[in-house]
């Protein structure tokens, strides 16, 4: 049993908590092979999906997740709702609550959005990314791919490259790896790396090369240009030169490293696309395994209500 | 002796297992369905059926009635269930409510000809629904709400069936 009624972040979840949802999670991938990929554990549950912020894969896969286990969704995005007529959000979330919803799955670009309505409401509230803050199932999914491929995660050498300044994806990454034993390093230009890094026991390295060849699995971040108010570094083009990871670079290496990314893919910044579509890349799996994770995270919150 | 006799009468039922197939019950049903199909593949020539573990945890009917949600064990059916005679096995048919989670999580690997249910223990006065045994081994009368449970040497250190008084 999880030791919350929320996944509001890693920071927040236990290492025995993440156990259990990737052991979870492992059930659940088995689920999502089967001729007829449904389950009806949550046929009584409610869920709304609450997007105040734009996404793809993650509001997809969410809503396949609460679906594969029976449950009833609600989708809500921001851009066509009455936050525009200037409702604040505990508003919204209430009256939506009130038509009797289990739980809520949120989206916000406001770090801390979902402490903030832990505190007033009763629902179950999963984290879909807040901001610059955290994105705990893209962690666990992250975490689930590497065990998958690798078998365990501890002791195993992660290297987070690219916008961490910006990036939910590697706060919640560094927690969570962390938490199940492996070393997190992070590589990036200075000015996308956050000072105060280090007080995280999270090494810092600014040479890519030097990074790749201490890892087992690289995982690619993209540069969040929506969320630079100033610009960072000078050009996509010299990013792509000193960042971007390309077959070249891994070849010059004499061991195979993992590739993973969460998407979206900027094709030739971040990463080029030989490597993306390589066989060293996990990238696809990671999206399989989102609904895998997410599926256990929704059964082991629901299974606490009575 | 009694997994032999329940064997035997599989085999009268089912001459060479062609269209058969055996599905255990995750978790405890699976020892008790390893040394059935252990002694069917001695008893039988071509034993060529196919032998799944079923969990069926995500089915039960007692989610979010319970304090906790239950852990779930493995699946692994490497095979679809379409058109075949399927045998469930289970250490102990009880309330009847594992069985028809067990039937709802079959459909979902197709749709078998005929299912049966061979339980090592039938304990007849506790049903909840109207679900019966094909092949039983023993058959306990027990009280409501006492616990039943058969321990494996596999794992628990020798054969035996307890009969608790209270669960």
């Amino acid at each position: 049993m999880l030791s919350t009624k929320h996944v509001l972040g890693i920071k927040y979840l236990t290492t025995a908590d993440l156990r259990e949802i990737l052991e979870t999670a492992e059930q659940f991938k088995e689920v999502i092979n089967r001729p007829i990929k449904k389950v009806p554990s949550l046929r009584d549950v409610t869920i709304a999906n609450l997007f105040f912020e734009n996404s793809t894969r993650t509001r997809i896969s969410f809503e396949l997740a609460e679906k594969r286990l029976s449950a009833d969704v609600v989708n809500f995005s921001a851009s066509s709702s009455s936050v525009k007529k200037g409702e604040t959000l505990l508003d919204t979330v209430n009256n939506i609550l009130s038509m009797k919803v289990d739980m809520v799955v949120m989206r916000h670009p406001s770090p801390g959005a979902h402490l903030f309505l832990a505190d007033h409401i009763d629902a179950n509230i999963i984290n879909a990314g807040d901001g610059t803050h955290e994105h705990p199932t893209q962690a666990l999914l992250d975490a689930y791919s590497i065990q998958e491929k690798l078998g365990s995660l501890e002791r195993k050498k992660i290297v987070i490259i690219g916008d961490i300044k910006h990036s939910r994806v590697a706060l919640s990454n560094i927690f969570c790896l962390q938490k199940l034993g492996a070393k997190v390093k992070v590589c990036g230009p200075p000015t996308l790396i956050p000072k105060h890094l280090p007080s995280l026991g999270v090494e810092v390295e600014y040479d890519l090369r030097k990074a790749l060849h201490w890892c087992d699995v690289a995982n690619v971040l993209r540069i969040q240009l929506e969320r630079q108010d100033i610009k960072y570094f000078p050009s996509l083009r010299e990013y792509a030169q000193y960042f971007g990871v390309r077959k070249s670079i891994l070849d010059e290496l004499n061991k195979e490293i993992v590739i993973m990314h969460p998407g979206p893919i900027n094709r030739g910044v971040e990463i080029s696309s030989d490597v993306a579509d390589s066989d060293h890349s996990i990238i696809l799996d990671q999206v399989e395994n989102g609904v895998a994770v997410r599926m256990a995270i929704l059964y082991l919150l629901a299974g606490q209500r009575n | 002796m009694t997994i032999e006799r329940l064997c035997h009468q599989l085999i009268e039922n089912h001459p060479n297992f062609e269209d058969s197939c055996i599905i255990g019950i995750q978790p405890r049903g699976i020892m008790f369905a390893d040394r059935i199909v252990e002694q069917l593949r001695k008893l039988v020539k071509n034993p060529e059926f196919d032998y799944g573990k079923l969990d069926i945890t995500f089915y039960r009917d007692d989610f979010r009635k319970r304090e906790t949600p239950l852990a779930a064990s493995t699946t692994e059916m490497e095979f679809l269930v379409e058109d075949k005679n399927v045998i469930l096995v289970d250490d102990v048919l009880y309330t009847g409510r594992t069985i028809q989670a067990a039937l709802t999580a079959i459909n979902h690997y197709g749709r078998p000809r005929k299912v049966e249910l061979l339980a090592l223990i039938d304990r007849r006065f506790n049903r909840h629904l109207p679900i019966q045994c094909d092949y039983s081994g023993i058959v306990v009368d027990a009280l409501e709400e006492a616990y039943v449970k058969v321990e494996w040497e596999q794992i628990d250190g020798a054969d035996k069936i307890k009969l608790y008084p209270k669960k």
